[in-house]
Formats: C-alpha cells, sequence, structure tokens
C-alpha cells in the first residue's frame, strides 16, 4: 500500500526549480590528493564541483619541495649535480645536461665533439624511455589497468641497463660533468644503444596499433582538455604540450645547442591541442628521437669525452649571471645560475621547471569537464613532483 | 612459539598429517598477501613501480596488488622524501590503516631526510612519527633491495608470536594503533616529533662541550 | 637581436621616463641584462611584448635573488625576468627590478597581466624570498604551507632547531648538536678514550 506523503517528506521529494529552470543545487568541494591512485607524486587539486562538472581547480603543490635551491648555495659547482639528477626524476641526464650547458655558458667552456654526441645520445634515449613511460602512465589513469605501463616500462628496463653500464646508475645518473660527461662510451655500449634504437620501432608500432586507434582512447581524449595555442605561449607553456596546440618552438631547433645543427629531424606540432594531441606528439617525437639516435650513433667521432682543462677540484667561476636551457622531454628546463666574487659556489641557483609553468593552466583547461577528464588531463600534462616543488 | 618433536611431526607427515603451531599457519597466511598501499612520494617511488612491473615482479612475493585506498592495505612504503608539508598526511594515512599494519622507509630519505637532510621544509626521517619496521637504504634502492626489504618483512611477520607476554603491538589493547599527527607550526611542524615514538639517538659516549673545547 | 646597448635605447625612447641600466654578465655568457626601476618596469615590459621588432611574448624565468648588504651598500632583492619570443625566435631579454629588503617595502609591480606564465613563478619568489607583486591576482605561498611565517630562501634565514645527532659533526654542525642535546659526540679517538674510561 502506498503511503501517502506527509509534509516533510513532501518537501524532501519535490525538487525546487532554481533561476534558470533546473534544480537547485549546491556545489561541492573535493580535495584530490596528495595520496591519490594515479601515479603522479603529491600533488593536490582543490577541485569545485557541480554534480561532476568542474567548476573550479586550484593546484596545491609544495609537498615535496626539498629546497634543492638551498642547498646548492653551500655546496661547489660540481656538488649540485647529483641533486640535478633528483630534480625530473625520470630523466636524469636530461636535467644534467641543463646544469651542465648553464655553467658552460657562464664559464666559457667548450666541450668536444665526442662528448657532445654522447650527450645527445643519452638525452635522446632518456627521451624515449620518458615519452613511453608518460602514456603508459596516461593509460593507467585512463583504466587501462597495467599493460601499457608494463609494455612501457620493459622497454625502459633496457635503456636504464644501458645508463647503468655507462653511468653507475639506473636513474640517478650523475653521468655528466662540466666540459663533457663522466666515462667515455666503449664498443659494447655503443653497439647496445644501436640496439635499443633499432629494435624500438617495433615497440612503438605495437604500442600504436593497440592505442593510437583504440576507441575508448578516442572517445575519452578527443575533445578534453583543450589548451589555445595564444593561451599556451603567454602561459610560457613548453614543450610537447604546446606542441600539441600548434605552437612551433623547440629549443633543440632554435638555440640549436650542442650537436644538434647537424641532425635531420622534424619537430611534430599537434592542431586542437586536447589530450589526444598531446598523446599522438609523443609517440610522433620518439619516431624523431629515434631518428636523431640512428644519426648520432652513426656519426658518433673518436675523441676525448671531456674538455681537459676543466679542474674537478676548486672550480672557480668568474662574477656574473646567466641563463641555460634545454629541451627537456617535458618542456623547456632552464638553470638560472648567478657567480658572485668568489666563485666557488652559485650564489644564485634557480631551476626553472617546465612542469611547475605547464601547471598554470590546469584550471583553464580542466573547466567544464568532468572529475575523472581532471586525471586524464593532469596525467597529459606530464608532471614530475621533483620538477614541481624542487 | 611451541616446539614439536621433528620425530613425530615426521611420523605423522607419513600419514598425512601435517603437525603446526597455529602462530605459523597464522603468520603464513598473513606474510604471503601483504598488500601494500600505493604511496610513492619522489623518485624512489619510481623503483617501487619498476620491482612492481613485470621485470622485477613484487606480485611473486604476495603483493599483489598495490591498494589506492589506506584501508585495504596492510604495508605503507614510504618512498621517498617525506617532507614537513606532507608529514601529516603521511601519519594520517598510517592511522587510517587497519591494523595489522607495517612500514616499511625506503630510501635513504624516508629514513632520516637522506641528500636533503639540510631543508628547512624536509622532514628527518619518517620515524619521527610513525614506528617502521624494516629500513631500506639506497638513494634509490634497487628493485632488488626492495624485495630483499619485502623478503626480511616477511621473515619478521613469521617469527610474531601470538603467546601472551611476547605479542606485537596490535595485538596488546594499550599500545596505540594511531599516532598523534603533527600540525603546521609557524617555522615548523609542532611537535617537531613524537616523543612516544622517536628519541634523537644520544650518544652513549656522553662527552660534554665544556671538556671538548679543554681538550 | 641587436646589441645591448641599441635595445636600451630602443626602450627608453618606447618608455618615456624609464631609468634603465646595462649590467654586464661574464665575458663568456653574452647575457647582459637591463635594470629597470621599479616605476616603469610594467611599461617596459609592456614595450618589449608589444612592439613589432621584438615581439617578447613567452616569459621564460622569473626569478628572486637576495643581495645582502655589502660594507655600505644597502642590499636587495632583485626579481629577474627572461623574455624570449616565439613568434621572431629571438632572445633572451633580461629585465631586472630591485626591491629593499626590509619586507614592509619590498614590492614590485607584477608580470602577470602580460604574461600568465609568471604566475606561479611570482608566486614562489614571494612564498621563498618575501617580496610583494602588486596587480598579482592571487599572492599566496605556493611551496611552503600557509600557517608559515618566515621567508626561507633569504640568506639571513635561520632554520628551525629540528636536529639531530650526527654520526661525525664538525664546525657548524658540532656546535648546533650540542644546543640541541646538551652533550656531544667525542669527534676523535683520544676524546672516545677518555670517555669511555669514566
Amino acid at each position: 500500500m502506498i503511503q501517502p506523503l506527509t509534509e516533510s517528506s513532501e518537501k524532501r521529494f519535490t525538487l525546487t526549480p532554481g533561476p534558470d529552470g533546473l534544480i537547485e543545487t549546491q556545489t561541492l568541494e573535493v580535495s584530490i590528493g596528495p595520496q591519490h591512485p594515479s601515479t603522479h607524486g603529491v600533488f593536490r587539486m582543490d577541485c569545485v564541483l557541480d554534480g561532476e562538472t568542474v567548476v573550479a581547480l586550484k593546484p596545491v603543490m609544495g609537498y615535496l619541495h626539498r629546497n634543492h635551491e638551498q642547498l646548492a648555495e653551500r655546496m661547489a659547482w660540481l656538488g649540485s649535480m647529483p641533486y640535478t639528477d633528483r630534480l625530473d626524476y625520470f630523466n636524469s641526464m636530461t636535467n644534467n645536461w641543463a646544469y651542465a650547458l648553464a655553467v658552460e655558458k657562464l664559464a666559457g667552456i667548450k666541450v668536444p665533439e665526442r662528448a657532445e654526441y654522447i650527450r645527445v645520445i643519452m638525452a635522446e634515449l632518456s627521451r624515449l624511455q620518458n615519452h613511453a613511460s608518460v602514456i603508459g602512465f596516461m593509460l593507467q589513469d585512463l583504466g587501462a589497468w597495467g599493460t601499457p605501463l608494463l609494455y612501457a616500462f620493459r622497454e625502459r628496463e633496457r635503456i636504464l641497463d644501458l645508463f647503468e653500464a655507462a653511468s653507475g646508475s639506473r636513474m640517478m645518473c650523475n653521468y655528466f660533468r662540466f666540459g663533457g660527461v663522466r666515462v667515455d662510451l666503449n664498443d659494447a655500449m655503443v653497439a647496445a644503444a644501436r640496439d635499443i634504437t633499432a629494435k624500438f620501432p617495433r615497440f612503438l608500432d605495437e604500442f600504436e596499433k593497440l592505442l593510437t586507434s583504440n576507441e575508448v582512447l578516442l572517445a575519452r581524449c578527443q575533445k578534453i582538455g583543450i589548451l589555445p595555442k595564444e593561451l599556451a605561449i603567454n602561459a610560457s607553456i613548453s614543450g610537447p604540450m604546446a606542441r600539441a596546440s600548434g605552437v612551433d618552438y623547440d629549443i633543440r631547433k632554435v638555440d640549436k645547442y650542442g650537436v644538434y645543427g647537424k641532425f635531420d629531424f622534424r619537430v611534430p606540432l599537434g592542431d586542437i591541442g586536447d589530450v589526444y594531441d598531446r598523446y599522438y606528439i609523443r609517440v610522433l617525437e620518439m619516431r624523431q628521437s629515434i631518428k636523431i639516435l640512428e644519426q648520432a650513433l652513426r656519426d658518433i667521432p673518436q675523441g676525448p669525452h671531456i674538455a681537459p682543462e676543466v679542474k674537478l677540484r676548486n672550480f672557480k667561476i668568474p662574477p656574473g649571471d646567466g641563463y641555460g636551457r634545454v629541451e627537456a622531454p617535458k618542456g623547456e628546463l632552464g638553470f638560472y645560475l648567478v657567480s658572485d666574487e668568489t666563485g666557488k659556489t652559485p650564489y644564485r641557483y634557480h631551476v626553472r621547471p617546465p612542469s611547475f609553468i605547464n601547471l598554470t593552466i590546469l584550471e583553464d583547461m580542466c573547466l567544464g569537464h568532468k572529475v575523472a577528464d581532471v586525471v586524464i588531463i593532469l596525467g597529459s600534462v606530464d608532471i614530475v613532483l621533483g620538477e614541481v616543488d624542487r | 612459539m611451541p616446539i614439536i618433536d621433528e620425530g613425530l611431526k615426521s611420523e605423522l607427515q607419513k600419514h598425512g598429517i601435517f603437525v603446526l603451531p597455529i602462530e605459523q599457519l597464522y603468520n603464513w597466511g598473513r606474510k604471503s598477501s601483504i598488500w601494500p598501499l600505493q604511496f610513492g612520494l619522489a623518485c624512489c617511488a619510481i623503483e617501487m613501480i619498476a620491482s612492481a612491473a613485470s621485470r622485477y615482479d613484487l606480485a611473486r612475493f604476495g603483493a599483489e596488488v598495490f591498494r589506492a585506498t589506506p584501508r585495504q592495505a596492510d604495508l605503507m612504503i614510504v618512498a621517498g622524501t617525506v617532507t614537513k608539508k606532507m608529514a601529516p598526511q603521511v601519519v594520517r594515512l598510517y592511522n587510517q590503516m587497519p591494523e595489522p599494519k607495517y612500514c616499511i622507509a625506503m630510501g635513504a630519505c624516508a629514513i632520516s631526510g637522506g641528500p636533503f637532510k639540510d631543508g628547512y621544509n624536509v622532514l628527518k626521517g619518517i620515524d619521527r612519527y610513525i614506528p617502521v619496521d624494516v629500513h631500506i637504504p639506497g638513494c634509490p634502492p634497487r628493485p632488488e633491495a626492495l624485495i630483499h626489504a619485502i623478503m626480511t618483512l616477511q621473515r619478521k611477520i613469521a617469527a610474531q608470536d601470538l603467546e601472551k607476554g611476547r605479542r606485537p603491538r596490535w595485538y596488546d589493547k594499550d599500545a596505540p594503533s594511531e599516532f598523534a599527527i603533527p600540525s603546521y607550526g609557524d617555522h615548523d611542524l609542532e611537535p617537531p616529533a613524537n616523543a612516544e615514538v622517536w628519541q634523537p639517538p644520544r650518544n652513549y659516549r656522553d662527552v660534554t662541550l665544556e671538556e671538548v673545547k679543554k681538550s | 637581436m641587436e646589441a645591448i646597448e641599441k635595445i636600451k635605447e630602443i626602450a627608453a625612447q618606447g618608455v618615456a621616463g624609464a631609468q634603465i641600466e646595462i649590467i654586464n654578465s661574464t665575458p663568456a655568457a653574452q647575457q647582459p641584462a637591463l635594470l629597470v626601476d621599479r616605476e616603469h618596469v610594467y611599461a617596459v615590459a609592456k614595450f618589449f611584448k608589444e612592439d613589432p621588432r621584438f615581439q617578447m611574448d613567452f616569459c621564460s624565468c622569473v626569478t628572486g635573488v637576495d643581495y645582502l648588504p655589502k660594507g655600505d651598500k644597502p642590499g636587495f632583492i632583485e626579481v629577474v625576468y627572461h623574455l624570449y619570443s616565439v613568434a621572431q625566435k629571438h632572445g633572451p631579454i633580461v629585465l631586472k627590478v630591485r626591491a629593499p629588503r626590509e619586507l614592509e617595502q619590498c614590492h614590485v609591480p607584477s608580470l602577470t597581466p602580460l604574461w600568465r606564465g609568471c604566475e606561479f613563478q611570482e608566486r614562489e619568489a614571494f612564498d621563498l624570498y618575501g617580496v610583494k607583486f602588486d596587480g598579482h591576482p592571487d599572492l599566496r605561498r605556493i611551496l611552503m604551507w600557509d600557517e608559515f611565517t618566515d621567508h626561507p630562501m633569504r640568506k639571513d634565514y635561520a632554520p628551525p632547531a629540528d636536529y639531530e645527532w650526527e654520526p661525525t659533526p664538525h664546525d657548524e654542525t658540532l656546535q648546533r648538536a650540542a644546543e640541541m642535546h646538551g652533550v656531544i659526540p667525542p669527534t676523535s679517538m683520544a676524546e672516545l678514550e677518555k670517555a669511555k674510561k669514566k
């Protein structure tokens, strides 16, 4: 028997239309993080939700702030090199290169050619494993419970084996020095690098076959998190995220640091700037990296691996300041260094982290989308908290 | 744990009867299915993921899934630097885990602050606030080191006793299972360490400042 | 891009009343900077952004630097902006602006209305150095927790005394360990022998 509605229950079950004719609701404030299933590190987002739609989003960071910059002020110039490994802990080689480049720029050190080739090989291998891992993590967030991630990690382990042979450590390589690299690559290592480069396209083909025209990926990633080109430039976005929005700026082509001027490679650009573009541009960049690696491994000359005139102890830099930057897999990684009269330790050591600045427009990209999309958009921004917080 | 005569044991085994203390069975079940909490802070987290990946498969040791919620996890692997901003959250998560729970401090940063020890925002070791069962040195420790730590933890669990007087912490009604959460102060966390959990290591060779200055 | 003197001239003509100085770096670095006064730095930055010769539409890096007083020269906090151009692929133009170190007077105009990318970096400079940016849409701490009161990257910051015992302390570390715990571990074999005999 159906009970008649009492007065109080009638109030509960009658829906009051709001000013625009729809139901009046309240917004919900959700704090996503700092511990959350998406494996992007200790990062928190304060979302204000209207139902499932994001109305406002404020990123909160600093949960991994390890005051790397203050530590560098107390150490010699070379002493900060192991700490740069721990900035973007996926690509320690690139971080080392950015710091070495900034110091070499400030001190006017010339790097021998073989060392430059070794640096390019290490940086491009680093880019390969970073892009593969990022795609793996993004798909992990999408719900592909492990498979792309484990495939990517399989390739990553091969590259890490080479890093371990060359530098002694899988991840925190500390391989670069001012004026070159720490140890030379012997023939076995160069052969291993050639082997990796030869086998990688097959892995990429398999990856693409599974992912690029995958219905779920297409449905969930297209037209999500669109970043317009002008906003990308104005918000200092760099790296694959900017290029996916059509910004034609790759520091390897603009600054031509190292020996990048000698290699023939293209810079892929996206046109919409949504999550799918950011995924696909990383695949295309991996293919271009393989092209660079093939050329570098073919043309690598013999020679010294470090500039012999650079002192390891009592290394001093004349007073002044300078900014050096590289195209890290996540964007523009730069170091601003200030040297004072004593010249033995940096007076000011500042890292320009790509992930930190790429988060500026996280809110803009997420507005209007659902909560589930926020996680994917964050995955496509490709942040590493070691870099965001330093 | 009660001791069983080996001869009797093998005699019974021939007839298909297995005799073992209840603790051994109980501990075997618990140690073989430790589910870690998905809680990576920094670089060590990547080695943790690598050890859960296919090359150094951690699932062989019972860590089949990494649970995202502390309510379903047994083990918290604190992988990476614990900063003071993050410390209250770490303690909160540890409190939310149901007993029996274990904590592994992975990497130099979680043990004592590591290379970032001189930091204004770095907590010098997570054992200032929560009890840690296994410490893994390294920066970052290799995946094999993490596997060794899980095996050490398994041995520790296997040796736990149910008898009165030798029970582990979580069987003792008076022992705390939730620990005080620090709060953000003006200059530092308040309190800087939990005195019940951690005391600064006192040097047994106590020498005072005056004596050092005189010599 | 033209030489730095030419850039300074063009900027001085483009923005009336701006006082711009050139600060040189090491001879190898080739990155001289333009020191602009606080009142005109927004106009100079806007000029560089909009002038068709420069079109500096990408603000790459914002840094705060703390210079302590030296002798009779007053100290200051300097904010350094590195500007690049995506449209014309040149750069950098380095702008520097200074503010006094005392917290009440330490403020500079914010360039976030010109380049959105400065938003987080200026918040970081505020958090770590205490320099306030007038006109910033959301100036609050970003890396430290909100209740924190110090500005840690300043050169005269004193860290909290949560120091624990070190196996082989010396110099400043030894002092801090002693103050913290009241006793110091011996630092040589002779001291160890003496302590054991007691």
